[in-house]
């Protein structure tokens, strides 16, 4: 791998910048691996390269149907956070949200993390004693975020509303300062790099009909480019997880829907943090081209067609447009929706299944980009060594068994 | 944007005048016993769902309507809306015929849809409904 750095970029200017070479290979499928991972989406591709950096395990191919970052990771709105509530949930995303900071060095590539400041307000009474409570939460488990009041809501958010005659008036926020967004491509595309440079193989245009099992084990996968063995299977697809491990006799916890963003046109620096609105369904950040980055909930019904519907965006355009009303004059540019994979608890699913050899990581539904570098450490750890590491363990598919829920949908309506 | 026809009411209205109350003709597997329902039976009702690719068997409520829950069958790739029915019924045969085998619904109204047409007796109505929710 050639490295990045200000003096490569000097040397490339010299020749034009035609002579930089390709970031990864694009290999023809080998007919066996150890490890098939089945999705080139942030997760996937963060597994490969843990896979290969930490554990040395390099004989991996990432199959994707369609492009590397083509999925839920290159379509979302790129907030990353670790204020959540329960215990096993703040573990994994404050792991992340950590490794969030150095990536880019990690990397060598710009993934532009950028801790900006993250704002959930409080618009009912109800939500403040929520936020409060995962305020102390929070700060048991050592991760910086406090309790901030309307005038300092005011102060770092100048556009917004904060009249207390307005329908969900401002009553404070929660605000964790090293919370922000990063660049959803670049994830993608550093982790596919450093696997690359690794020996893990990244076969795109490569679809996974079936997965193929001998009995108890899994023993590889039928695909668009003809059968593969592997000796170990992770499936990382998100919303398209169902089919697939149905394919391998699993039947998952899990629904598919789409959940759409949009961008506005571009306009000066209005809003420097990130805003979410959870009671009333929007959040709100501006991208350093000058687009205000918006969404909100989820559309209602199962869908794997990657297209959402009119309704759901107007109801989280309406939302913002009070809060922000300054946004009301902006006109849309784009909008766009992808297939989450929605649990009933709201937290992920990762680690070994029934099946020997198969493992499965998805059901990050509207909020595993944050999680992406976190995931896939712990998932690289239980993939080579056959067991959950320490912070994926409670997040088994055996919990739905045992009934021992890892509860996040009430702790965040949006959980983005 | 899904049009919807309440085959109660006969309210025909967008999605927003309707309710999501997802996977349909899910059963209880509560019995005088409850001590007696195994934790995977209890999971599969609590938390596994279908999710199909294709066709899809829900509930949907008529929220501007008659307030009824009633069921759908749903295509989740093309959005496609193949019938409305009662909440008491179970989907229309011509639309069981066409669950193909790849769908994970394939064989639950009708075991006897695995089997080649020919040899398959046509179910009477009582015992093809005893295998449905009640
Ligand atoms: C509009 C929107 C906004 C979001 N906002 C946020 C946010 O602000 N913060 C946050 O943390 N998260 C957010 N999320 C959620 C986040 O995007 C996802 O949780 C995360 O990207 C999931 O990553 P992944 O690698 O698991 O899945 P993906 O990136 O979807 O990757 C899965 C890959 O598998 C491939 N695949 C599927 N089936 C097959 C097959 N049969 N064979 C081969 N390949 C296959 C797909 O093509 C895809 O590339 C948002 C999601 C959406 C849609
Ligand atoms: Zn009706």
């Amino acid at each position: 791998m050639k490295l990045y750095s200000i003096f490569s970029l000097a040397r490339n200017a010299l020749n034009y910048h035609k002579d930089w070479p390709r970031a990864w290979r694009s290999p023809e499928p080998r007919p066996e691996y150890d490890v098939v991972i089945i999705g080139a989406g942030g997760h996937g591709l963060a597994t490969a390269y843990y896979l290969a950096k930490e554990h040395k395990v390099t004989n991996v191919a990432v199959l994707e149907k369609g492009w590397l970052g083509g999925g839920n990771t290159g379509r979302n709105t790129t907030i990353i956070r670790s204020n959540y509530l329960q215990d096993e949930s703040m573990a994994i995303y404050e792991l992340s949200r950590k490794l969030y900071e150095d990536l880019s060095q990690e990397l060598n590539f710009n993934t532009m993390f950028s801790p900006r400041g993250l704002l959930m307000l409080c618009q009912t009474e109800h939500e403040l004693r929520a936020m409060k409570r995962t305020n102390h939460a929070n700060r048991l488990a050592g991760i910086e975020a406090r309790m901030i009041d309307t005038a300092e809501v005011k102060r770092l958010v100048p556009i917004i509303n904060d009249s207390p005659n307005a329908r969900y008036p401002i009553l404070g926020a929660y605000y964790q300062p090293r919370g922000g967004t990063g660049r959803h491509d670049a994830v993608a595309w550093g982790y596919a790099r450093g696997a690359d440079s690794r020996g893990v193989d990244i076969i795109q245009n490569c679809e996974v009909f079936k997965i193929i099992r001998d009995d108890d084990r899994v023993t590889g996968v039928e695909t668009s480019r003809g059968t593969i063995r592997a000796k170990k299977v992770a499936v990382v697809t998100a919303g398209n997880t169902s089919p697939l491990m149905q394919s391998a006799g699993v039947n998952m916890p899990l629904e598919s829907v789409c959940l759409q963003a949009l961008v506005s046109e571009p306009i000066k620096p209005v809003i420097d943090v990130v805003v979410m609105a959870n009671t009333v369904h929007g959040y709100i950040s501006q991208s350093d081209k000058g687009e205000l980055v918006i969404g909100g909930g989820a559309d209602a019904y199962n869908n794997y067609s990657q297209k959402g519907t009119l309704p759901a965006l107007e109801h989280t355009i309406t939302a913002l447009v009070e809060t922000f009303p300054i946004i009301s004059r902006l006109r849309t540019m784009r909008m766009w929706g992808g297939i989450v994979d929605m649990t009933g608890d709201r937290s992920p699913i990762i680690g070994k299944t029934d099946v020997k050899g198969l493992y499965v990581n998805c059901g990050w539904g509207t909020g595993g980009f944050k999680a992406i570098p976190g995931s896939g450490f712990v998932f690289a750890d239980t993939i080579a060594n056959d067991r959950p590491h320490p912070i994926a363990a409670p997040f088994g598919l055996d919990r739905f068994l045992e009934g021992r829920l890892i509860d996040e949908s009430v702790a965040a309506a949006v959980a983005h | 944007m899904l049009l919807i026809t309440c085959p109660v009411c006969g309210n025909v209205g967008d999605e927003t005048d309707f309710h999501y109350g997802g996977q349909a003709h899910i059963r209880r597997p509560a019995s005088a016993n409850p001590g007696e329902v195994s934790d995977e039976a209890q999971r599969d009702y609590l938390y596994v769902r279908l999710n199909p690719k294709g066709l899809h068997f829900e509930r949907w409520r008529c929220d501007r309507g008659c307030a009824k829950w009633f069921h759908m069958a749903r295509d989740t790739v093309t959005m496609e809306i193949k019938a409305c029915y009662g909440i008491t019924e179970l989907p229309p045969r011509e639309i069981i015929a066409q669950i193909p085998p790849s769908n994970p619904w394939y064989g639950f109204f009708d075991q006897r849809q695995a089997e080649p047409a020919s040899t398959a007796a046509e179910p009477k109505n009582a015992e093809l409904e005893s295998t449905g929710e009640r």
